[in-house]
């Protein structure tokens, strides 16, 4: 076994974005790096995201972007995480412009993780935003 | 605040319906450690009195599409409060290897529990024997004591795993779907020997009256022992993805209920899966101790058989005392108690 206490970890898609492949492969890679993944697939609001997370009692949220929503979704998703008092990170991966990553990360994006981004880069800023979460009182 | 306090406002917390503090809570009991040993002597301590369903069936028969509508039915029912009424713990297996699980339960359960308030917590089951999460009875306690009435427990139904919900669930509903297999299928031991309920899911397809046909011969036969004598389980049909026979499905488990109520089966039943868990946690004990005890021991093959070796084995573990049921091994009466095998 991996970790005496494996990560949580849920991943979602927001709204009207139907390419899941990416976020299923990236589903599989934290599974096999000892993650317990809380798959939401498709079709999410930023709600439906943060009663799961509440529920699931997980230590990162991953969200997956290809329709050019991350904008103003990502933003969204983190103010819901915050106003509901959480403290969990916000992982954005799929398809964001360079140009776009810091206006993420300046709205509070823990990582931003693009097309081509290694497995082992991956697994470790997913960790990374764990620890962060768990350091939280 | 020592940790008990903490434990204790969390669950104050979770009773005036705070999902995160439940969430909080359901992650200690998966610890596998002091801490699942803590929220649970707080949680026994409230004398939560929620009603168990296990939903077992093959991968794919539709489980966590009728969970969803299922839990929704229940919600429908229940007075609404703060706090949830109903609650979903969805089990899906872990990786051996990694340890890794994708929990995808939700995918299909949540919009409709949702929207009916309902609480939905997944749950890879660890490498627990038997398949279902050790933390499952601590959880069902946990969310008991919450204030939840009616806790759904979804599962894979493959191998042990019937018997280890049957275990923790007050009536267990067992899913199949139209083509599930013929009479002899269903005359193989394990899913049906437990089931309370029998539903025939994907009842829009064609051949599900034909399953639906196989299944009360079955009955007829004495083939399904309905867990108990004088519970003759009913078989449904369901389409889960529209919620036909739902409603139907719901009143059939509330049934089932009424009848383990009033024929003093419940009590016996709660008895017995008390006694199943203790040794279930006994057992996990004694395999620690077992598989650290191989570790520093040389085996090898002749003159000793396998057996050999694990009678000896097993009569270090035991402080000299070997297999009570063997007249042959030292230091045991042949009429010695068999602790081995508690009446469950």
């Amino acid at each position: 076994m991996g970790d005496p206490e494996p990560v949580r970890v849920l991943l979602a898609k927001l709204g009207f974005d139907g390419h899941d492949r990416g976020l299923k492969v990236v589903a599989r890679m934290l599974r096999d790096a000892g993650c317990e993944v809380v798959y939401l697939g498709l079709r999410q609001t930023v709600e439906s995201v943060v009663v799961a997370a509440e529920q699931e009692d997980v230590a990162v949220i991953g969200i997956s972007m290809h329709n050019g929503g991350h904008l103003t979704l990502g933003p969204k998703m983190v103010q819901a995480v915050a106003n509901a008092g959480l403290g969990i990170p916000v992982v954005i991966g799929g398809i964001v412009p360079a140009e776009d990553v810091p206006k993420l990360t300046d709205a509070g994006v823990a990582a931003v993780l693009g097309p081509g981004t290694p497995v082992e880069v991956a697994i470790a800023t997913v960790r990374a935003a764990a620890r962060s979460a768990r350091a939280l009182p | 605040m020592s940790t008990d306090a903490v434990l204790s406002d969390l669950l104050t917390q979770a009773r005036d319906g705070s999902r995160r503090a439940l969430g909080r809570l359901l992650s200690q009991t998966e610890t596998g450690d002091a801490r699942a040993g803590e929220v649970d002597r707080l949680a026994i301590a409230e004398q939560g009195n929620a009603w168990v369903i296990g939903i077992v069936g093959a991968p794919g028969v539709g489980k966590s599409t009728l969970t969803g509508h299922l839990a929704a039915a229940a919600a429908r029912k229940q007075p609404a409060t703060r706090a949830p009424r109903v609650a979903v713990i969805a089990v899906d297996p872990s990786s051996p290897v990694t340890g890794g699980a994708i929990l995808g339960d939700r995918v299909r359960m949540d919009a409709i529990a949702a929207a009916h308030g309902v609480f939905v917590r997944s749950m890879a089951h660890r490498g627990a024997a038997g398949g279902l999460a050790n933390a499952v009875p601590i959880a069902v306690r946990v969310l008991g004591a919450a204030g939840v009435e009616v806790i759904i427990i979804e599962t894979v139904g493959v191998g042990q795993v019937e018997l280890e919900i049957a275990m923790v669930a007050d009536t267990t509903v067992a899913v199949m779907s139209a083509g599930w297999g013929d009479a002899i299928q269903a005359s193989k031991a394990g899913l049906l020997e437990v089931a309370e309920v029998l539903v025939v899911n994907k009842a829009d397809q064609p051949d599900a009256r034909a399953a639906q046909r196989d299944l009360e011969q079955m009955l007829d036969l004495g083939v399904v022992a309905g867990g108990a004598a004088g519970w003759r389980p009913p078989v449904l049909a369901t389409v889960a993805t529209s919620g036909e026979g739902v409603d139907a499905l719901w009143s059939a488990i509330e049934a089932h209920r009424t009848w383990l109520e009033r024929s003093g089966e419940l009590d016996a039943r709660h008895c017995a899966h008390l006694r199943h868990e203790v040794r279930g946690r006994a057992l996990e004990g004694i395999s620690r101790r077992l598989d650290a005890m191989l570790a520093s021991t040389d085996i090898f093959y002749g003159p000793d058989t396998p057996d050999d070796w694990a009678r000896r084995l097993e009569s270090r573990l035991c402080g000299g005392h070997g297999d009570p049921k063997r007249p042959s091994s030292p230091g045991m009466p042949a009429e010695g108690h068999d602790i081995t095998r508690p009446e469950v």
